[in-house]
């Protein structure tokens, strides 16, 4: 049964290997984002929102994989677990890098408007979603639902970032009504980081699920 | 594994059409072209046309009665045998037709050769079952390394070289089945054809056939009819789904297996038909 095992893991391995690539772009469209923000850098933005189009590509591709495997190799139980994971987990890069590209559109909008103040919340936020979804991946890898629990419980320090940041826009946009359109720019980043710090949860949710078979909302 | 060297042989004592063989039809192993099969007036295969590419697992499927079984046994003129057969059209073997007057249906066997849905070995040794077709076919070389090539080949020769010459029929039918693949294999083939060759074996037989398949086509063509579409989907590079003697759909089995062409193949491959 060698044969046909080495066939079917090659074909996870695939889907495995699209899907850490996925990732690693997503985490990279992340962090230059924030950068593009923190800088006013347009033109990076804009190669952040270009680069989301590989992405998706690779979630496409996935797809495909994931189909063709089940339909020639009939996987079950755990095989068959880790592949329809496999395609949850890619739907969630998909719109991490999405809310990457949403980010970056908000450095185009904004048109190298001056900041209202340094910006150090936002990336400290968009930096622990990006642990968060380093820590998702690495409980994929290694299918470790503990890890994965751990990732539910980080999204708790997103929230209250999140929670923080908001308050603090919205006092600056009270104050200053002229800060309104920036203040809202820079709450919709906040949205989608916390967005990202959700999608990361849910991939801790599809690794329990293709350890253990079962299905948790730790949302 | 070595590679076989039936290729440049003749299909005759001397080679006919030679210059079609080496033109025309690309890396195909056969080339069935619109073949018609009548048993008496019943037109069991009706006009088919398939090439089958060499160093491939093609996979003919279909309801019982849609013919695969007779065109599987055209390309290498089982049929010959059954009386009351006639056959149309034209099946290229590397572009030399293999029902030409002047071909020898002998040697079209050795170039192309077949195990069945039953395993037969002769009620003689391991060795001999191996040996046999060689030996009546005039092998001069070394027997006892090609009786082993071709065990090797099979993936049978680790579970049976300390018994070499116990009678073929002690084996299990999973072993007996590899017994019939190394008997065709020392013949030398370039191509095989696979007539439901697990249909009687359980799972783990059946997946050793598999994995045996995957390992030949690396350097012979499969042609293997098969009622387990799970089967199909499994080992085979390319499906043709036939329905009552018609060709419907002939495509690379991915697309076959996940978004066929015809509505015909989505039901039969789905199980609302056939």
């Amino acid at each position: 049964m060698q044969l046909h095992r080495s066939i079917l893991e090659n074909s996870i391995q695939d889907i495995q290997d699209k899907l850490q690539e996925m990732a690693a772009l997503s985490l990279a469209a992340i962090d230059q984002a924030i950068t593009s923000l923190k800088t006013g850098d347009i033109a990076l933005a804009e190669r952040v929102i270009v680069g989301d189009e590989k992405v998706n590509e690779l979630e496409v591709e996935i797809e495909q994989a994931v189909v063709v495997t089940i339909a020639t190799q009939q996987p079950a139980a755990g095989d068959l677990r880790a592949i329809i994971a496999g395609l949850q987990i890619a739907t969630e890069l998909e719109r991490i890098g999405d809310h990457a590209a949403s980010i970056a559109k908000v450095t185009v909008r904004m048109q190298g408007e001056k900041l209202m103040k340094p910006l150090i919340d936002i990336p400290r936020m968009a930096q622990a979603g990006s642990a968060m979804l380093l820590k998702a991946l690495k409980a994929y890898e290694t299918q470790d639902s503990l890890l994965a629990h751990e990732v539910a419980s980080d999204d708790e320090e997103m929230d209250l970032l999140n929670t923080q940041i908001i308050r603090e826009l919205l006092s600056y946009m009270v104050e200053d009504p002229a800060k309104i359109a920036q203040g809202s720019n820079l709450l919709w980043v906040t949205h989608n980081l916390e967005r990202v710090g959700d999608r990361a949860t849910n991939i801790g949710e599809r690794v329990i699920f293709m350890k253990t078979g079962k299905t948790l909302d730790l949302n | 594994m070595v590679a076989n060297k039936t290729a440049e042989r003749p299909l005759t004592a001397k080679p006919v059409v030679s210059e079609r063989a080496s033109s025309g039809t690309g890396n195909l192993a056969l080339d069935a072209r619109d073949v018609h099969v009548f048993y008496g007036d019943f037109e069991a295969v009706k006009g088919i046309s398939l090439p089958v590419h060499e160093k491939e697992i093609t996979a003919l499927i279909g309801p019982s009665g849609c013919g695969k079984s007779t065109l599987l046994r055209c390309f290498n003129r089982m049929n010959d045998v059954v009386s009351g057969v006639r056959i149309e059209g034209q099946i290229l073997y590397k572009g030399q037709d293999i029902y030409a007057s002047q071909v020898d249906p002998v040697a079209v066997r050795r170039r192309i050769g077949m195990v069945f849905q039953k395993a037969n070995p002769f009620p003689k040794s391991i060795y001999k079952n191996v040996a046999w077709g060689a030996k009546i076919n005039g092998f001069k070389g070394d027997m006892d390394a090609l009786v082993e090539k071709s065990l090797r080949q099979a993936a049978l020769w680790d579970e049976v070289k300390d018994k070499l010459h116990q009678s073929g029929l002690s084996l299990s039918g999973g072993q007996q089945q590899r017994l019939c693949i190394a008997r065709t294999l020392a013949i030398e083939p370039d191509v095989i054809l696979m007539d439901e060759p697990a249909s009687a074996l359980d799972p783990i037989a059946t997946s050793k056939i598999e994995e045996l398949m995957l390992e030949l086509k690396e350097n012979y063509t499969i042609v293997v009819v098969t009622h387990n579409m799970q089967q199909a989907a499994r080992v085979s590079d390319r499906t043709a789904l036939l329905w009552l003697g018609e060709l419907v759909e002939y495509n690379d089995t991915q697309t076959i297996f996940t978004n066929p062409s015809q509505q015909k193949t989505e039901d039969y491959i789905t199980g609302r038909h056939g």
